[in-house]
């Protein structure tokens, strides 16, 4: 053991204390220590009452789906799986069949979505790829504007200027230039997709409309997911002598493909939901056509315009069903959309410990 | 196509015509699709304003709607409808969120708070119509009569998951010192929660309040047959309400042109006050929310 | 006013791996001491599980016998009470932000049911002035947010929070490793005065403020106690190798 350290600096040892006028009674404690109470209970109250209110949550899913499966037994009873095949909607005689509205649902909501993706990936693409850095916030804000407006007023615009628009213009535009398709359906017994009076009022409105509403959410998902490709990749490829836009379709779009088919599911799951804005434009007519010009009818909206009126509990239980299938079809869309964002995006936020 | 020399390795050969063009031409499409999908949003707050701007008067906003065929009436029964059912849905609504949301962010980073996480989110996607038939189910049928209490259950349904995340979103940005600092104390973990974490994260909580309620505010569905509507004043609970949403979407879709002239003037009031939230909340949000927590 | 501190047998865990084994030591009351040792040697833990504040961290727990004065720590007390004996100053200032300075001094009274106005005023300039902050704001205190102030200033208002509710023990974990050294003079002249009514633990990586600071010094090494003795025998004559090693700056 070495007596001094070898090499080691001669380290002052403690300083004497330096006296300072700090009037302070060393001795009385001011505050009672007895004062301060201790309750343990409090604690595990506290945690409970919080897992309370978390498990609301969960019961609240539970008591959605209880209440939908109860109140449409009846309807499950009466006409069994074939309910959502059978096209014959009838209150007067009790026979009800869901089919008109699953394919209304279907048709306006794949409809909307050709209309929506490409503008959104491309509104996507600008603010983040292309923009210049001070318009990025303005035109975020706005698309998210486009989020914020309620349904009823998208109805609202959608009957008095989105309707005469397609009646007046769009709709004979269509007729006039893509009516061939009539002759080539014809073939195989279908009316064609241009076919029929133009009264504004149909599928092609509401799949206008749905597609403005959806176009918010998709194009924010895209953004995340292009924002979440890592800068590491655009310098990769433009390293390569890439121009702009093969830099944004190899080192962003294609990193960030998953994603953005979650952010498009996404958008279809709230297609699917969707039931102020449809139902004021698309007809309210439970029947089925292959042209977009013809009125229809979705799930969404006969459970609007039927359910305050339905007299007699088959009615009643019929709708639910209809609304049980839209609740266990949105809810399968929307895991799978946020299955896919979440791969790219690792969903759960962090805590900082700074 | 410019020629190369074997020589000329080292220079940069140009970008052919062919994918300078490409370039251009995307460049074009995204624009043009920033312009088409900002053509309706234009369109619909310009329609909103000149038609809507006209109709909105004292007269409309304090009184009930005339009987059909009367000229004049106005929506103030439904805003105040609007109100009422905004105020059963937040009794509700903000505490088990918030609540919700405080046991995500300190006692549920694990897997059973993962199955919550992931359970309010589907709850967020439920469309508000089927809302509307569980509210009817719960409060409608047991009542034998539409009421601004189950709109109000409605909507206290929809506002949760929003307030939730973005509780639980506001309460991880607050630094973990600040709640060992409270620890070191002697605070016990309950007191710590509310008067320390929480209270540093108030302002983004609001937020996301404020959120929640813009976004059930203009929602028409979950009231169509829960609170169902009403031509007169209602300030009972369980009682039918109009509702703002509710009072423009029974006159829109009517044949009259005097309802629809009111139609666009309940909208464009409905759209000031969601923007006027949606904007605050922005503001809110640029200014810092949480003041020196560095 | 200070009263000793017994740890016998202190182990302590991070989910399955060992972060402490047997520490046993003797603490004087009226003393500072200071714990020295390279990074992840375990001072940290070994502080923080004086007053319990290890257990915070998930999945972490402690074993062994630490007595305060004449309260056992970990055994029938809760953590709790515990922590309002003994007061903590972290390595990072941490003034809690929504509060004005004068809230935040009070803060450790008021949040445990403490409400006299008059009396919570004398204490909270009481407190300032232990710390040596009071002249600095005493004007500003109810108005300036405890976040705006500077770094040094920020941790000496640390340091009279955690005054105000009369510890009996304050535990200085690395209190001016992110301070800059006028900042660093200033709380080590405090601990002086400090050390007249408390005992002081203060960890801390700079063997020099050590020598400056404490009577006594504890050399921690991989989780385990090598040495403990007088501050003056540690850094002129230390008993073990590692000991030696470590302040002529062999590893570290």
């Amino acid at each position: 053991m070495a007596n001094q350290a070898l090499g080691a600096p001669r380290l002052p040892g403690p300083q004497p204390v330096e006296k300072k006028n700090v009037a302070v009674s060393a001795s009385s404690r001011s505050v009672p220590l007895i004062g301060m109470r201790s309750r343990p209970w409090a604690d595990r109250l506290f945690y409970f009452a919080m897992l309370a209110c978390g498990l609301c949550v969960l019961a609240l899913v539970g008591l959605i789906l209880y209440q939908l499966i109860v109140n449409s037994r009846l309807s499950w009873h009466a006409f069994g799986v074939k309910f959502f095949f059978r096209s014959e909607w009838d209150p007067v005689n009790d026979q009800y069949g869901a089919w008109p509205f699953v394919y209304g649902t279907i048709v306006s909501s794949f409809l909307a979505l050709v209309l929506a993706v490409p503008l959104a990936i491309g509104v996507a693409m600008f603010i983040t790829e292309m923009a210049p850095r001070w318009l990025r916030g303005p035109l975020a804000f706005t698309t998210e504007l486009l989020a914020a407006i309620p349904s009823v007023i998208y109805g609202l615009w959608a009957i008095f200027v989105l309707v005469p628009l397609l009646r007046l213009y769009a709709e004979p535009w269509l007729a006039k230039y893509f009516g061939w398709t009539s002759a080539v359906t014809h073939r195989f017994g279908f009316q064609g997709p241009f076919e029929g009076p133009p009264f504004g009022i149909g599928m092609l409105a509401a799949g206008v409309i749905l597609a403005i509403m959806v176009i918010p959410i998709i194009s924010s998902i895209t953004r995340e997911v292009m924002t979440a490709v890592p800068q590491q990749q655009r310098e990769a490829v433009l390293a390569l002598g890439a121009t702009r836009w093969e830099m944004i379709r190899t080192g962003v779009l294609r990193n960030a493909r998953v994603g953005i088919m979650g952010g498009i599911i996404l958008g279809l799951g709230r297609a699917l939901g969707e039931t102020m804005a449809v139902t004021m434009v698309i007809g309210n007519r439970p029947d089925i056509s292959a042209s977009l010009f013809a009125p229809g009818y979705t799930m969404a909206s006969v459970i609007a315009n039927e359910f305050s009126e339905a007299s007699g509990d088959l009615y009643l239980s019929s709708l639910v069903e209809v609304g049980l299938a839209l609740f266990i079809v949105t809810i399968i869309v929307n895991i799978l959309a946020q299955f896919l964002v979440w791969t790219v995006t690792r969903g759960t936020p962090a805590r900082s410990n700074a | 196509m410019p020629e190369t020399t074997p020589s000329a390795g080292l220079v940069a050969t140009p970008v052919s015509l062919w994918r300078r063009a490409k370039n251009w031409v995307m460049t074009s499409a995204a624009v043009a699709c920033v312009l088409l999908v900002l053509l309706p949003l234009g369109a619909i707050f310009a329609y909103l304003v000149i038609k809507g701007i006209g109709s909105i008067n004292w007269a409309f906003l304090t009184q009930t709607p005339k009987p059909v065929g009367e000229p004049g009436g106005g929506m103030a029964n439904a805003i105040a409808g609007t109100v009422l059912i905004l105020a059963i849905a937040s009794v509700g609504g903000v505490p088990v969120g918030i609540g919700a949301g405080i046991f995500l962010a300190e006692y549920g980073r694990n897997r059973f708070g993962d199955v919550i996480r992931f359970t309010a989110d589907v709850l967020n996607g439920v469309p508000s119509i089927i809302v509307g038939i569980v509210a009817y189910a719960l409060v409608v049928i047991v009542q034998h009569h539409f009421s601004a209490l189950a709109g109000g259950v409605a909507l206290a349904i929809m506002m949760i998951p929003t307030i939730t995340r973005a509780t639980e979103e506001m309460l991880l940005l607050v630094p973990n010192a600040v709640r060992e600092a409270a620890y070191g104390l002697g605070v016990s973990r309950w007191r710590t929660t509310l008067s320390i974490t929480l209270r540093t994260a108030t302002s983004g909580v609001i937020t996301g309040v404020m959120l929640a309620f813009a976004r059930v505010a203009g929602e028409t569905a979950p009231l169509l047959f829960t609170a169902f509507g009403n031509q007169y004043w209602n300030w009972k609970l369980n009682q039918p309400t109009a509702a703002l949403s509710l009072q423009i979407f029974t006159y829109a879709i009517s044949p009259f042109d005097e309802w629809h002239r009111q139609a666009w003037a309940g909208a464009l009031i409905l759209i000031i006050l969601i923007v006027l939230s949606v904007s605050a909340v922005r503001v809110a949000a640029s200014r810092g929310m949480l003041k020196g927590a560095n | 006013m200070g009263v000793g501190i017994q740890v016998e047998k202190l182990n302590a865990w991070f989910g399955k791996t060992q972060a402490l084994y047997d520490i046993d030591m003797t603490i004087a009351a009226n003393h500072a001491t200071a714990i020295i040792g390279p990074s992840g040697c375990g001072k940290s833990t070994f502080v923080r599980c004086l007053n319990r504040m290890h257990e915070t961290v998930p999945e972490a727990r402690a074993a062994g016998r630490v007595r305060i004065g004449e309260l056992d720590v970990y055994n029938g007390t809760s953590a709790v009470s515990i922590r309002r004996r003994i007061g903590m100053v972290f390595q990072k200032p941490n003034p809690f932000p929504t509060m004005s300075i004068f809230d935040n001094v009070a803060a450790g009274l008021k949040l445990n049911g403490f409400h006299d106005r008059k009396r919570l005023a004398g204490i909270v300039e009481q407190s300032l002035q232990l710390s040596a902050l009071w002249e600095e704001v005493k004007d500003s205190m109810h108005k300036k947010s405890g976040a705006s102030l500077s770094g040094g200033q920020q941790q000496r208002l640390c340091i009279a929070r955690a005054l105000a509710v009369e510890p009996e023990v304050l535990l200085m974990d690395e209190p001016c490793s992110a301070l800059d050294p006028i900042s660093t003079g200033k709380i080590e002249e405090l601990i002086f005065h400090l050390k007249e009514r408390f005992t002081i633990v203060i960890v801390t990586h700079n063997m020099q403020q050590a020598s400056r600071v404490a009577e006594f010094t504890g050399f921690f090494l991989l989780g385990r106690m090598i040495e403990f003795d007088k501050t003056e025998k540690i850094f002129t004559t230390p008993s073990d190798k590692r000991t030696e090693d470590y302040i002529t700056g062999r590893f570290g």
